[in-house]
Formats: structure tokens, sequence, C-alpha cells
């Protein structure tokens, strides 16, 4: 009934992973001048006029943060409860593919999102790691087919 | 604001140039908005990112804003109300102003808004419903007989309108609900859960007390085509069978010879795909004696509302069979009939928009007649005239559809504001003054102080509010 939470749990739980693999590597640096504390990470987003816009965020900032910290035009209705699809974003397909698979949860929302593809993924769920420096992220087209003749579109 | 651009003019001087200055007030541009729902503010969220000299007024006949985000959207679908953040902050603009407890069409004409305003949105929604048309719907006695979904999840929301319902969920144990829909398998889920997990939302406290008093074990969702044609999505879907101790029943050889028949077409809709997948998964094709159950019927179309011995009353249906390809496929009569006793029957087949004195109207399609946003009358464009929301393409789609449909419309706005002329906000305000709008409005503030009363009342019993359900309370709080 309640999918925020869960959602949200899971979010936080990969979070939390996260922060243990930096504060693992923290201290294992304690002595070393060149301590990793908090890595960040370099992305590119690309906006559908073709506009591009660099991004760097910390890593465990999920995607639809750092594009809102950035200007991207991409919307968050529903503030990253998984509960809409407006942050859909398309990742390369080797990034796509690195990742785990999204919940149940997530896939039912991408069933909603315009202009679904392959390597499709709603932004606030997808966590920055530092694998994905340099990775690129296509805003999908905001072309909707708008019927003016009142002829209905077949099932999405 | 105004603000004046020096302009060089060119005197007619032959040989010699000369430049005097001349200065015009330049004026602001002037939107309305009738209707202060999700279309209504994101309409506005985008004349405002994409302008810098458009002042937007919105225009909601309730006091309240948000629209269906507050009375449609389930109480325990909390994150979907996320959007509201969004809506506050255009209310919050400098550029706009929210006129709440407003009717347009009533106590405001849409010619003064139309002469007033460089343009005028019309995003005021669908307050009515489709009926089904068949006898015994109006109820024998007035008690029983078709209650709309749209009117009982007004009645659990909040709606002030709705709360007069008097549903019975004591006398019997079964409901059917007549429609393939998301607001259907809103009401079927808020039937069939536990109270006790209600009672942290922002439902009406008198609805969960009728619902803890209900004696409701079984629901029917009942539609007239297959498995193939429904129209609610996998979310839903998927929350029906989360729901502990419920049997989710189904006609599991239908979806199978369903889903083989169309196999080819069904992987390549991804959506459909997946819902076939959770159905195969989950459902039964008969529940255990004892337990709640949760039966989704196929292939039925209502003829008749009818007198029963044992039960407050029954539906008859009139069983169908399929014609035609699975995206477009019709449902047609086989002569056979089949009789469901219940007590309370939803019909949840459609919402449908209402005219507005004024307005151009599709009385057929229930729309405001436009290309992409600009209404039209007998096909011409109606200058100055737009529609966004439910009111301009139908009561379907969820917030995500109806942002970017309200976005469309603002672009086109946009596009058309550039011929405008402008006038200052404050000969607009004077116009206001005289329709008694400026002394009878609920205000942004006095909504927000309405807003803070309803989240300290909701504190004592833990919920995120006590919604305020009659009008004057309302109003008394506020002013």
């Amino acid at each position: 009934m309640y999918r925020g939470p869960v959602a949200t749990y899971q979010r936080k739980a990969q979070q939390q992973q996260q922060q243990q693999r930096l504060w693992s590597v923290q201290q294992a640096s304690r002595f070393t001048t060149s301590a990793l504390i908090s890595k960040d990470v370099t992305v590119t987003f690309i906006e559908p006029d073709g506009n591009e816009i660099q991004a760097t965020g910390e890593e465990g900032t999920n995607l639809m943060e750092l594009a809102h910290e950035n200007d991207v035009d991409l919307e968050g209705a529903c503030e990253g409860a998984c509960a809409c699809s407006t942050c859909h974003v398309i990742l390369d397909d080797n990034v796509f593919d690195s990742l785990p698979e999204p919940t149940d949860e997530e896939n039912d929302m991408l069933d909603l999102a315009f202009g679904l593809t392959d390597t499709s993924r709603l932004g606030c769920q997808v966590l920055l790691t530092s694998d994905m420096e340099g990775m690129r992220i296509k805003l999908p087209s905001a072309t909707r087919n708008f019927y003016v003749d009142g002829a209905k579109p077949s099932h999405h | 604001m105004k603000a004046f651009i020096l302009l060089p003019q060119r005197t007619a001087s032959p040989g010699i140039r000369r430049f005097s200055v001349s200065v015009q007030a330049y004026r602001d541009k002037n939107i309305a908005i009738v209707g202060g729902g999700a279309a209504g503010f994101y309409t506005a969220a985008r004349l405002l990112a994409k302008t810098q000299d458009v002042n937007i007024d919105i225009f909601e006949q309730l006091p309240t804003p948000y629209g269906l985000v507050r009375f449609g959207v389930a109480p325990d679908h909390p994150e979907v109300k996320n959007c509201t953040t969004k809506f506050d902050q255009v209310s919050g603009s400098p550029r706009v102003r929210y006129f709440g407890n407003i009717q347009v069409g009533r106590q405001l004409a849409l010619e003064k808004l139309r002469s007033a305003y460089d343009g005028v949105v019309l995003s005021y929604g669908a307050s009515e419903d489709r009926k089904l048309g068949i006898p015994g719907e109006d109820g024998a006695d007035g008690k029983w007989g078709v209650v709309p979904a749209r009117q009982f999840v007004a009645w659990y929301n909040g709606l002030p309108e709705a709360q007069g319902l008097d549903v019975d969920l004591k006398s019997f144990d079964r409901v059917v609900i007549v429609g393939h829909g998301n607001v259907a398998l809103d009401c079927a889920r808020i039937l069939l859960t536990e109270p006790s997990e209600l009672a942290s939302t922002d439902i009406t406290a008198h609805a969960l007390e009728t619902l803890r008093g209900s004696n409701v074990r079984h629901v029917e969702m009942i539609g007239r085509r297959g498995p193939l044609q429904v129209a609610f999505t996998t979310k839903e879907l998927r929350e029906m069978t989360k729901i502990p101790a419920l049997d989710f029943i189904c006609d599991r050889d239908l979806v199978a010879s369903e889903c083989a028949k169309w196999a080819e077409w069904l992987d390549a809709s991804r959506s459909l795909k997946r819902m076939m997948d959770l159905l195969t998964k989950h459902a039964v094709n008969a529940g255990h004696s004892g337990r709640k159950s949760f039966t989704l019927s196929f292939l039925k179309s209502p003829v008749e509302v009818l007198a029963d011995q044992a039960a407050p009353q029954r539906i008859r249906f009139q069983i169908n069979r399929l014609e035609g390809p699975v995206d477009a496929a019709r449902a047609v009569g086989t002569g056979e009939f089949v009789d469901v006793p219940c007590g309370l029957i939803l019909r949840s087949i459609g919402y449908a928009s209402t005219p507005l004195d004024g307005a151009p109207f599709d009385g057929r399609r229930k729309i405001i007649p436009n290309i992409a946003g600009r209404a039209t009358d007998n096909g011409k464009l109606v200058p100055g005239l737009y529609a966004a929301g439910w009111v301009k393409r139908g009561p379907v789609g969820v917030i995500a559809t109806t942002m970017q449909d309200a976005y469309r419309t603002a672009d086109a706005v946009i596009m058309d504001l550039v011929q405008a002329q402008g006038q200052p906000r404050e000969a607009i305000d004077q116009m206001l003054s005289e329709s008694g709008v400026l002394s009878s409005c609920v205000t942004n503030a006095q909504w927000k102080r309405l807003e803070a009363f309803e989240a300290e009342a909701g504190q004592s019993t833990g919920k995120p509010r006590e919604k305020v359900t009659n009008i004057q309370q309302m109003l008394s709080i506020v002013k």
C-alpha cells in the first residue's frame, strides 16, 4: 500500500551501503595525504534541445537531485518518492547494464513514462557512483502524440 | 510593475538624421486561469518559468486549491501529493495571485475575465461523471441504486459537497464496482484495506468511522471488455495483491487464452505484458471461505439494477464476447445474463466535464473544443481563450500527463502574448473589486492558515491533516 517508504528504504539502504564503502576507504587511508573523503563525480546531462550541462555531485546523490542542483530541465513531481515518471532519464548502455535491476515499483512508474527506451531509469532511483564518471544522461524528448481528431491511442 | 522603455525615433528631416526620444509605458501581460488544480498550477508554473512579464491570477471555486490532488488522490498515496510543493512555489511568486472561493460563471462572468486579461486559460477539470444509463440506476426507494465512484472518492477525501453521501457498508458484505480504471481500484482498495491502516492517512474522520463499521468483505470489479482492454495501471493492481489475507480472484483461463491469442502484440506492449504477468502470478480462480476477496471480472455489461430477496439489491449483467483487433476491441452481447447480489454499487466509467457560460463546449466529447490548447468554436480559433488538463483532452491521465499537457497550453499562450497589449495590474483590480471578488475571495495567505489549522487538527490523531469539510467552517477559520 505504501510505496514511498519502500522505495525510500531501498534508496537509503543504497546510500548507507555507499557511505559505508566511503567510510572504510577513509579508515584505510587515514595515514595517507591523498585520503578520499567524499568522491565527486562529474557527468553530463543532455537536454531535449541538445543543450549539454555538466554537473558534479557527491557519490550517493540521486540523478534527479543532481539535475535540480544544476538547473537541468528535469521535473520531479513526487520529489523522489517513486510515485511518478517525471524524472525519467536515458542512460548509456554500459551504465544501464551495470546497475542493479529496477524494483517492481520503479518499473511500474517507468511503464507510464514518455519516450521510454531500453536504457531508461527514474533519475531519483539511480545514485551516483565513481564508476559513472563522465557518463552522459539524456533527457527524453517531451513531445507527446496529440490526437486532434479524437482518435484514441492504444494502451501505453 | 511598470517600466519605461526609451525609444529613439527618427524625425523626418531630409539629409540630416535627428533623433528625438519618446517614452512609452511598458505594460505587463495578465493571464487568468480558471481552476486551481494541477492543470491550472502547471500552466502557471510554465508561464512563470518562460516569461519575465506575465502576471497570473488563479481563480478557484473552492476556498482550497489543488483540485483532485486534494480530493481525488487516495489518502494512502500521500507521496503523489508532493507535487503541491511546486504549486506552493507558484502561489508564492509575486507575479501570481490566488483567488479561492470564486466561481467563474456565477459571481464572476467569463466575459469580464476575457475583456480584462490578455488570455484566459480554462482548467476547471471534470466535476460530473458518466452514468450507466440503465433502469434502477437511481435506486427504487432512493436508498440503493448506483453511486458514482467519483462521489465516493470525494466523500472519503473531504470534498464539502460530497459529505452528505449516505453510504451503507453494513447491510451486506459484497460491493460491486462497474469499471476497470484506477478510480475503481482506489475504491476497491479503500473498501478492503484494514481501517487501522488508514487511520494515519488524511482520510476524513467520518469516512474512517464508517469504514471501521463496515461489513464489506468482497469487492467485485466488473468491466465490459477483457483483460487486455483494462484502463487501470500496474501500480494500483499490484497494491491489491499486497493487501494481507485477501484472495485476488479472476478467470485465469480467460487471461491465459487472451495472452496466448495476442502474444506477439503483447510482447511489444511493455506495460500490459507486465500487468498480465502480475495477474498470472497472483490471481486464483476461486477464493477461500472466510477470507476477504477482490474479484476482477471481465466481459460483462450492466443492464439493470433490481430488487433482491437476500441482498439489498442485485445488478444484472449481459455477458459479452470480444470482436475486432485487440487494441480496438468491441464488446458484443451474447444474449446470456448473470445477476450479482450486492449492497453498494459504484459506477466508475469516467468523469465528465460540464460547460461554462461564455465558453464553447463539445457536448459529445464533453470537453472544450481546442487545437493544442487554443479554444475553438465550430472550428474557428477563439482568440485569447485556452484550455488545459481534463477539460481540454478528456478525463484521462495521471498528474504527469496533465503536467505536460498544461506546459503545451502555456507555450501556446506565450506565443500569442507577443501581440498582446497588456495593461497594468491595477486596472484589473478595478474590475475584480467591482465584481465583489476582492471582498469574498480566499487568498493564498488565508489558505495557508487553513492548511496550518488542518495540520494541527491532525496531530492529535497521528494524521498528516484533519481536513475541514464544511465551507462555512473554512471561511470562519480564515476570515
